[in-house]
């Protein structure tokens, strides 16, 4: 056992759930107990999903500990199967169901010759692996699932298409920043003249699966998931992968790079198209060259900072940090540990520190230790900077519904430069005004402002509070007491009371509008803060 | 408890008709109670047992409240855990012990979990053991997804406090110096409604003399034969009967003050047990529907659809229809329709007073079949859980988050404005 009260990657069957959803067409039933389908509100809140999430749990109870949940699970897959007719069915069980052992292959092998849709078993073991890890195994599942039989047969089409044309493997539902990532690769790959063949999962069919043998090369923008797949069908396939995040000038740089390289074998020589290509868009799209070279970005050399992240983007934005922008990361860190080596490997030589754990408290301790002058992290890594009164941009998953934005805001490609930019030079620049109001007195205008209200109550003195009414004004929050205060003195003297007692207050909420505004609206959402 | 198959009008014969469906539905985990049982109670501490799942749940229904040190962990569960090559109580104590030196609670809560329930770890038998090992009480709750729902999470934590509250001793009604025979009220209310709840019965002449919970774990109110205990939250049955049969208390059957017209009838059936008059309670309630007006006239023959999570359903929907709503669906995860049967009567009372037919009540709803009757209705107003609201905004029906009102104040005459407030919400806004 142990004492956990925040985890950076959630349980395995997540992973599944997110391959499911992310596809079009698939539906994912999990083996779980009540209350275990909050994937659904995730997806629904996070991502703004317009669409039902295409998750049903086939619910574990007392019952099911009786008898066995054989003919509640079929069940289940016959249904969905009838009612949305998916392409796929993906059953995954989850950390519960998994403790109960029961044969739920053997089900999905009873159900599926009744069932218009594919019908899948997720190979998931909860224990050993996480949301991120049982992303990429499925992934990989779900696409030799379809292809293998096939590819056996001898029936899959593997010509290659006649222009240069890649897949683009990665993108997930709830995925940090994927969706804009997604479209700012596919706009790379257009003007690099190179054709998409499939995306995947994100926006991909089970369908298109049939074609992926046809591209030239597989890109796999991210560590985290989709290099199973990749390594899949270089096996089979021969179809080589580039697994370079092009995060920053010189990792696209060099990602173009791998293109042309891959280009080449096939006899396809584009060498100087590209040079045109990246000289155009390093000094004309992307403003970070230039960025780097202006007189703000010279301030921020040699900043000290850390940075905490997945394995993609914390290796990223610590060699854009230290190549591109002279800043001295003292630590940088990830939380998957399964690829410690990688990371390690990425940053060498260019950190003072590295810190692999899981543990948050641990990276909060590092933090105070070193007292950076900013954070590049998760959304645990702000609000330990919140609390240390430290900067911070988030940079990486876990995050919350501020980086699902609505706006287009890629991390990678080019206008992925510019976007890291800004929030890199954000994140000083607040810490850095913060620093000088305070060292100059602060805002004049926040002494104005709290005499003014000091006046207002001031006027109101005629209202005297009786112990018990004064108790009950301080369960209000803080943040809303002085405006509860005055509406409640308004009304006292309104209605002629003298002292303002318990009735009185009641009284006075039952008929004044409180601000109906200050409602902490706690779940999934970070705008209002604890008292 | 009432098995499933047995509806509640072969109950009793007086109560409306139910119906059971597949029980496909969405709903928060029960130890989402956790979250605001950890602030009601301010010296607890709050353990759940179980696995990543759980934590991710907590971690992210739970949104910002992580960030701020809350007063509850997870005792997360490993593979050495599950199949026994660690000893459990030699765990629990290790992390008991680090708990208590970190935070000093005067209690610690175990939430048991699906997991524990699986792997049978016996939390009842070790708590009393570890619990004189280090010399802290330990409440076992097993609040988990096998066998409740949301806030029933809740219930099963407060049956497990009953039975820690102190033995009512006639001496210490002798020291009491009140009319009326000794008052527990029981159900986890922000510490404001509790003060409004219990001076409106103190405008009655009825003292209350506890609260469950109490807002200190010392403080939990004494308990026993001549006690009388009374509900605010329709999810509390277990506690109820925990009350009832082992602690001897003599339970108030009322319906739920929810809305001024619940307030009201909760008020007028403790007075009338007590034998007392009520006194200016028609015109309080007069008072408080007047200054809704301005709402009222925006839900008046609007048409809602209650989903079905959080076991609030039927005082809500009791109280739409005396708002002048027409409830087409009430979704119930679990009715016990005798802790319900005062509400479930009032509910009658007011279809009847406005003349509308009683909604469909439907327990262990199917939220698929669900949003197909919605297709054919086409409600105003959707009360629903997270995972349906945008999908059903986006399909053009106006929804309002179930569990804002979990969380939010619901209780008592002062409270009736911000409810209305809220579930009006999706109808004022223009489009």
């Amino acid at each position: 056992m142990k004492l956990a009260y925040w985890m950076y990657a959630g349980p395995a069957h997540l992973g599944v759930l997110r391959v499911a959803s992310s596809f079009k067409n698939v539906h994912a039933i999990m083996h779980a107990p009540l209350g275990d389908d909050y994937f659904n509100v995730m997806s629904s809140m996070l991502e703004r999903d317009r669409d039902f999430t295409p998750v049903t749990a086939s619910i574990v109870d007392r019952h099911v500990l009786a008898t066995g949940s054989q003919r509640k699970v079929v069940a289940t897959i016959h249904r969905k199967d009838q009612e949305d007719e998916p392409d796929l069915i993906l059953v995954t069980p989850t950390c519960t169901s998994s403790i109960l052992q029961e044969d739920l292959g053997n089900y999905v092998a009873r159900a599926a010759p009744y069932t218009k849709s594919e019908v899948l078993l997720a190979d998931v073991q909860h224990y050993r692996i996480h949301e991120l890890q049982a992303q990429d195994r499925i992934l990989e599942q779900v696409v030799r699932h379809i292809m293998d039989p096939e590819r056996q047969k001898g029936t899959l089409d593997t010509t290659p298409t006649p222009t240069p044309s890649a897949n683009l493997i990665g993108f997930f539902d709830l995925g940090f920043h994927h969706r804009d990532d997604s479209r700012e690769l596919r706009r790379l790959l257009h003007g690099l003249g190179i054709e998409i063949n499939s995306v995947l999962p994100k926006g991909g069919s089970i369908p298109d699966l049939h074609q992926l043998a046809k591209a030239w090369f597989n890109i796999i923008p991210y560590r985290e998931a989709g290099l199973m797949t990749a390594k899949y069908l270089e096996e089979s396939f021969h179809i080589p992968y580039i697994d370079r995040t092009p995060i920053g000038l010189i990792e696209t740089r060099k990602f173009i790079g791998e293109i042309e390289a891959i280009l080449q074998t096939r006899g396809v020589d584009r060498h100087e198209y590209y040079e045109k290509f990246i000289i155009h868009h390093e000094t004309i799209v992307s403003q970070a060259a230039w960025f780097a070279r202006s007189i703000d970005c010279q301030n921020l050399l040699g900043k000290r900072v850390i940075v905490f992240g997945d394995c993609t983007h914390a290796a990223t934005i610590t060699k854009l940090l230290v190549r591109e922008l002279g800043i001295h990361v003292v630590c940088a860190g990830t939380y998957c540990k399964y690829d410690e080596a990688w990371f390690r490997e990425q940053v060498n030589g260019y950190v003072d520190e590295i810190l692999i754990t899981e543990d948050h408290t641990q990276v909060a301790d590092t933090i105070s230790r070193l007292e950076p002058a900013a954070i590049f992290g998760t959304q645990m890594e702000r609000h330990v900077g919140k609390r240390l009164d430290i900067p911070c941009g988030v940079i990486s998953a876990p995050a919350h519904i501020q980086n699902f934005p609505l706006s287009f805001r890629p991390f990678l490609g080019y206008e992925g430069t510019n976007v890291v930019a800004d929030l890199i030079y954000n994140t000083f620049r607040l810490g850095m005004e913060d620093h000088l109001l305070e060292l100059f007195g602060g805002h004049d205008t926040k002494q104005i402002g709290e005499s003014q209200m000091a006046e207002s109550i001031s006027n109101s003195k005629g209202c005297q509070w009786t112990p018990e009414a004064e108790k009950e004004l301080a369960h209000i929050p803080r943040f809303v007491r002085s405006k509860v205060k005055r509406a409640t003195e308004r009304f006292a003297q309104e209605h002629g009371y003298p002292v303002i007692n318990l009735e009185c207050i009641y009284l006075a909420k039952q008929s004044t509008s409180v601000d109906i505004e200050t409602i902490q609206h706690l779940l999934f959402n970070d705008e209002t803060e604890v008292q | 408890m009432l098995s499933d198959q047995v509806t509640t009008a072969e109950l009793h014969p007086s109560a409306p008709l139910t119906e059971c469906e597949t029980g496909i539905y969405h709903t928060f985990c029960p130890i989402s109670c956790v979250a605001w049982l950890y602030q009601r109670v301010e010296d607890s501490f709050f353990l759940v047992i179980g696995t990543k799942t759980c934590g991710y749940f907590l971690q992210n229904a739970l949104g910002v409240m992580i960030f701020a040190e809350p007063r509850y962990a997870m005792a997360e569960l490993e593979e050495g855990d599950i199949s026994a090559q660690f000893n459990d109580y030699h765990e629990l104590r290790r992390l008991c012990v680090q708990i208590q030196q970190d935070r000093h609670p005067s209690v610690i809560v175990w939430i048991g979990t699906c997991t524990t329930e699986i792997i049978k770890m016996d939390l009842e038998g070790m708590a009393p053991t570890l619990q004189a090992e280090i010399g802290i009480p330990i409440v076992v709750a097993r609040a988990n997804g096998l066998d409740y729902a949301f806030t029933q999470g809740e219930d099963t934590v407060l049956a497990a406090m009953a039975q820690r509250c102190p033995d009512w001793t006639p001496d210490r009604t002798a020291t009491q110096s009140t009319s009326s025979p000794p008052l527990v009220i029981f159900g986890s209310v922000p510490a404001t409604v509790v003060s409004q709840l219990t001076f409106e019965l103190q405008r009655q002449k009825v003292e209350v003399t506890g609260w469950l919970p109490s807002a200190r774990y010392a403080d939990l109110p004494a308990v026993g034969e001549d006690v009388y205990a009374c509900g605010v939250n329709p999810f509390l049955s277990r506690t109820a009967i925990t009350l009832m049969r082992r602690r001897r208390c003599k339970m108030i059957g009322s319906p739920f003050p929810i809305g001024p017209d619940g307030t009201r009838a909760w008020i007028e059936k403790i007075c009338h047990v007590f034998g007392l008059e009520t006194t200016g309670l028609a015109e309080r309630e007069r008072q408080v529907w007047s200054q809704l007006e301005d709402y009222l006239s925006l839900v008046r023959g609007k048409s809602a659809f209650l989903m079905g999570d959080n076991l609030l359903e039927i005082s809500l929907a009791r109280f739409l229809i005396r708002c002048g709503m027409i409830v087409h669906e009430v979704g119930i995860p679990y009715m016990d329709a005798r802790f319900q049967a005062a509400e479930l009567h009032l509910l009658m009372r007011t279809c009847e007073a406005a003349h509308v037919p009683m909604p469909r009540i439907v327990t262990k709803p199917d939220n698929f079949y669900q949003v197909q009757r919605m297709r054919d209705v086409q409600p105003d107003l959707a009360i629903t859980g997270m995972a349906h609201a945008n999908p059903l905004e986006a399909r053009g029906t106006g929804t309002k988050w179930s569990v804002e009102l979990t969380f939010w104040q619901l209780h008592g005459f002062a409270s009736a404005k911000d409810l209305l407030e809220l579930v009006t919400r999706p109808l004022r806004r223009t489009h």
